[in-house]
């Protein structure tokens, strides 16, 4: 492993590393909310307001959940600039880059999922803000250009579990939230690690 | 460890190869169970992430009698997604789905304006778009009265903007 250049580059070597401190954040808070939170429409909005209210420590446990996931959402973009500007997504890099825009789409689609699931306004609209734009994207929406699937095969209604958000979606939603997305961002997070070790370590200013 | 049962030579080689073709065959009828198996699986969890059934309100429902509706009111049918308008000329439903990206607009009575508080998108009481990012009129659905003399309400059926059911 080669030494990271001094500079401005050493300290944003760490954006990366960050993003996993972040993540890592989320994945350990995550499943206490888990304990609380039941997804049910009836009161998936009000045991969030216990884990706010109630539950001992029950505000700091998701602040940091939320704030971790904030934080994620700024150091992985930033990270992503530091590695075009270094020029570092050239070979042998290359596959890494694309695994690396993998991961910044899963990382939205984290929060995405992880808004709705208070089930208050902000989150019903915003899901259904995101459905719709789901709904009009090329090929897989039954609105958007070049649509090939009828209404009731897209993606906006395999997303809703229907055409309307209700309780289908919240568990949709939940369950992509908690077991589907992260399984997927963690699995491929390795495959990152692996790819940087196989490329020979961090890299340094070409 | 293991010591050869046979010298090399003293194998027939019409027999090396058949093991060879067995031994080649097992091999892609392995890989053959196993993609197979998970095609089959991929494919049965995208299908079954499609509901057959699901519990929607139906598009088609009454929405109260006629005279519940004072002439110039607009008024939200809640749960249903659909403003019932009255106007001297009739009755008319709109959509009340914001033609943008889908949040509810709200009516401002002192303003006569619909507003949607998503991205601001604007719509006089026709349902016409004239500011914000909405590219498209509030649908119109169809409206009839059904023989219990209440108003039957149609989403599923677009209409024109000159459709009106006569109070
Ligand atoms: S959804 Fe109404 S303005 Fe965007």
């Amino acid at each position: 492993m080669k030494w990271v250049p001094l500079g401005l580059v050493r300290y944003t070597v760490c954006l990366g590393g960050l993003s996993v401190f972040f993540f890592l954040l989320c994945i350990l808070t995550g499943p206490f909310l888990m304990l609380y939170y039941v997804p049910d429409v009836n009161r998936a909005h009000a045991d969030v307001m216990d884990i706010m209210q109630v539950v001992p420590f029950g505000a700091f446990v998701r602040n940091v959940h939320r704030w971790s996931a904030c934080l994620m959402i700024v150091c992985v973009p930033a990270h992503m600039t530091r590695v075009f500007l270094q020029a570092a997504y050239k070979p042998p890099r290359q596959l890494n880059w694309l695994v690396g825009i993998t991961l910044l789409i899963l990382t939205y689609l984290m929060c995405f999922t992880g808004y709705m699931l208070p089930w208050d306004q902000e989150a019903y609209w915003g899901a259904t803000i995101g459905a719709t734009m789901a709904e009009n994207s090329p090929f897989l929406g039954a609105k958007g250009p070049f649509s090939v699937l009828p209404p009731d095969k897209d993606i906006h209604y395999i997303m809703l579990g229907g055409t309307v958000l209700d309780q289908p979606t919240l568990s949709r939603f939940f369950f992509a939230h908690c077991i589907a997305i992260p399984g997927a961002l963690a699995g491929l997070m390795g495959f990152h690690f692996f790819n940087i070790h196989r490329a020979g370590g961090m890299s340094g200013p070409l | 460890m293991f010591k050869p049962v046979a010298k090399a030579e003293a194998i027939d080689p019409k027999k090396i190869a058949r093991r060879e073709a067995i031994r080649k065959g097992l091999f892609w009828a392995c890989w053959g169970v196993f993609i197979g198996f998970a095609g089959i699986l991929g494919a049965s969890i995208v299908r079954f992430a499609y509901p057959r059934i699901v519990f929607e309100p139906s598009s088609i429902f009454k929405a109260g009698k006629p005279d519940d509706y004072k002439v110039g009111s607009v008024a939200l049918i809640h749960g249903r997604g659909v403003f019932v308008i009255r106007t001297e000329k009739g009755f008319y439903a709109l959509s009340a789905k914001c033609t943008h990206l889908g949040c509810q607009p709200i009516w401002y009575e002192d303003q006569q304006v619909f507003k949607c508080p998503c991205h601001g998108a604007r719509f006089d009481k026709e349902g016409i778009n004239f500011a914000g990012p909405a590219p498209l009129p509030l649908p119109r659905f169809h409206l009839s009265l059904s023989p219990d003399g209440r108003l039957l309400v149609d989403k599923s059926t677009n209409v024109g903007m000159d459709f009106f059911l006569e109070a």
